[in-house]
């Protein structure tokens, strides 16, 4: 794969980060266009195992973007996907991969800069390396 | 055996005594026996028993039988520690057997500390019997018969002894443990260390309220403290002992180059106190490789 | 149920050396519970396995299968069927039981275990199990209110507890774990029961269970 095409994959919650990145796009806020968006209904429907799935099928890196803490709308999924991506990462470098390339980011739905900028963030990160 | 004089055997010790001395000689890790014989000859002259400790701590060293052949080749009389974490109910049976033919007459029965606070921290725990099991067992050899009933070709008698714990909290749980060992037949008792000396009075208390006492003999362990250092580690690290603030900061204030003598000091007055007030039959002293400051210790504490 | 840890990959790896085509194997009984071998940990270990093996540039297939009980030879056969003839070698995620009913299964083919399989507990709470039962095959719980201090007393002590009791009643070894033989003391003292620790118990019969166990029962 070449640095050109190194993928992110953010999973991004319907309640908050999904509508902050549409918001982004409302603004046209401009951020790097190799990452694939995918809406779920909440960050604790997230698991390792999506994680780990994502770097098998060619993902540089993963962002878990869930609601505020103390703001899920199913009461603890955000807090349960921070301790999974956590998990991640040590199943992660245990397979040699930077832990660094998982993470967990919380927002609110107005946040459109913050979701550009995590997403510049990490593409900052994969081409590092 | 070097025509050394024979010690007195410390149950006829136990029986005429008024104030009965025991002291601890700790071998150490290899083959030298050097200094471990200099403390023997220190010792055996001036104390009724020398107990050997078996792998203390759970950490490997020169054997508590061996140390107790060096005791009796120098006319000492020897107290062998037998712990229940190295040796399964063949080995224990076939060690006291092999220490009552070569004069070894008295044994203290003991759980022993656990493999993980040791040097040997990957081995197999044994336990295959508990202490309490341990003195019936010793109690059996002494009928003649082992274990599972066989008879013995020549029997043995052994002089028994166990620990208990008077500051251990909380205290009901250990005084039942203490009263099954009563309940197997005790010679002798020696505790783990004792600061307090109320502490030690309402141990005694509780002792004489229990069954199966007569002809039991209480000796009260002392650990010298030689630095304020060592009575906060013991404080944390060593379950069982509880050394009082105020004894920590008598050391504490004692002049640099002066602890060693504070130190024993300290440990004779104990002494002298439970003497004094017949608290209860004597003292076993845990020097734990200061060996050689335990006759100062006895001559601070007018014995 | 019986409790397993699994290994690090790094072990795993070392023993699948050279092999390209594996199946790993989870148990959908205690292993699933105990979140061991599962089939969520058959997919996250199966993963992390393609993902170190592709970094190394090495080829390596793996199939995933999960057997309902692995310790069970029909159900074993049921599942893997013909899986088996399709690959080199079974990485197992079952426990020791597991791992060695498929050994006798399929001979031909090396078994390795992922799993270190380590008590017989129960879950405390998510993500917690305890130790309880050490499956000596002399049950010594009717004397002990219920607390077994053959595996919870770190001595195995059958007479009460040794001197090395913390303050507050916490073990010698681990000042974060309850001296078997304090918790025993407290739940006889609730029941009125307490003559019963102050009964000697003979050495314990390490006979009963003539290792290997074995143990022939008739159906009702």
């Amino acid at each position: 794969m070449t640095r050109e095409n190194k993928k992110i994959i953010a999973f991004c919650c319907a309640e908050s980060a999904y509508r902050a990145a549409d918001r982004a796009g409302r603004l046209r806020i401009r951020y790097p266009d190799n990452v694939r968006v995918i809406r779920i209904p909440c960050a604790g429907r997230v698991s390792v195992l999506h994680i780990l799935k994502a770097f098998e099928k060619g993902a540089a890196g993963v962002l878990v973007m869930g609601c505020q803490e103390g703001a899920c709308r199913h009461l603890t999924g955000n807090i349960r996907a921070k301790e999974r991506v956590k998990y991640a990462k040590d199943l992660l470098k245990e397979v040699g991969i930077n832990g660094q390339r998982v993470k967990m980011v919380n927002f609110s739905p107005d946040m459109a800069q913050k979701f550009a900028r995590e997403i510049e963030e990490m593409a900052e990160k994969i081409k590092e390396e | 055996m070097g025509g050394a004089k024979m010690a007195r055997p410390f149950r006829e010790t136990l029986k005429t005594k008024d104030f009965i001395v025991t002291a601890e000689a700790g071998p150490g890790k290899g083959s030298n026996t050097e200094k471990l014989v200099e403390h023997v000859e220190l010792l055996k002259d001036r104390v009724d028993g020398l107990n050997v400790t078996d792998n203390q701590s759970a950490v490997m060293r020169y054997p508590s039988l061996g140390t107790c052949l060096l005791i009796k080749e120098h006319g000492g009389e020897p107290i062998l520690q037998i712990t229940c974490r190295d040796r399964n109910r063949l080995a224990i049976q076939a060690d006291l057997l092999f220490a009552y033919s070569r004069g070894i007459n008295n044994v203290l029965c003991l759980t022993g500390d656990a493999i993980d606070t040791g040097d040997h921290k990957e081995a197999k725990p044994v336990f295959d019997l508990d202490s309490v099991q341990l003195i019936h067992l010793v109690h059996t050899l002494n009928s003649g018969k082992d274990m599972v009933g066989n008879e013995l070709d020549g029997g043995v008698d052994f002089c028994i002894g166990a620990s208990a714990t008077p500051s251990a909290d909380p205290i009901e749980p250990q005084l039942l443990k203490f009263q099954k060992k009563l309940d197997a037949g005790m010679d002798f008792i020696q505790t783990q260390a004792v600061y307090d000396m109320d502490e030690l009075k309402r141990f005694m208390e509780n002792f004489h309220k229990m069954d199966n006492i007569d002809g039991v003999k209480i000796l009260a362990g002392i650990v010298p403290i030689w630095g304020a250092k060592m009575a906060r580690y013991m404080n944390e690290n060593v379950p069982g002992i509880y050394v009082p603030q105020y004894l920590i900061d008598e050391i504490d204030q004692a002049p640099k180059g002066t602890k060693a003598a504070k130190g024993i000091e300290m440990a004779g007055r104990l002494i002298r106190q439970i003497k004094e007030e017949k608290i209860c039959d004597g003292v076993h002293i845990m020097a734990i490789g200061r060996e050689e400051r335990v006759p100062a210790i006895l001559e601070a504490a007018g014995i | 149920m019986i409790i397993a840890e699994r290994k690090p990959l790094e072990e795993i790896r070392n023993m699948l050396a050279g092999y390209k085509r594996i199946l790993v194997v989870g148990c959908g009984t205690c292993v699933t519970i105990c979140w061991a071998g599962g089939e969520k940990e058959v997919g996250i270990l199966s993963s992390q396995l393609r993902l170190a093996s592709s970094k190394d540039g090495n080829e390596l297939s793996v199939m995933e299968a999960v057997v309902e009980r692995q310790c069970e030879k029909e159900m074993v056969l049921e599942e893997l069927g013909d899986k088996v003839q399709e690959v080199e070698a079974i990485l197992s995620m079952g426990c020791g039981a597991g791992v060695q009913t498929m050994a006798e299964l399929f001979e031909e083919k090396p078994i390795f275990p992922a799993l270190n399989t380590t008590f017989i507990g129960m879950p405390e709470k998510e993500g917690l199990w305890l130790e309880m039962c050490g499956a000596c095959g002399d049950c010594f719980l009717d004397r002990t209110g219920g607390i077994c201090p053959v595996v919870r007393c770190a001595k195995g002590l059958l007479n009460g507890p040794c001197g090395g009791t913390r303050k507050g009643g916490k073990c010698e070894i681990d000042p974060e774990k309850d001296c078997a033989w304090v918790l025993i003391y407290r739940r006889l003292e609730k029941q009125g029961r307490l003559a019963l620790m102050r009964k000697y118990y003979e050495p314990k019969n390490y006979r009963v269970v003539k290792r290997p166990g074995k143990i022939e029962a008739l159906e009702a």
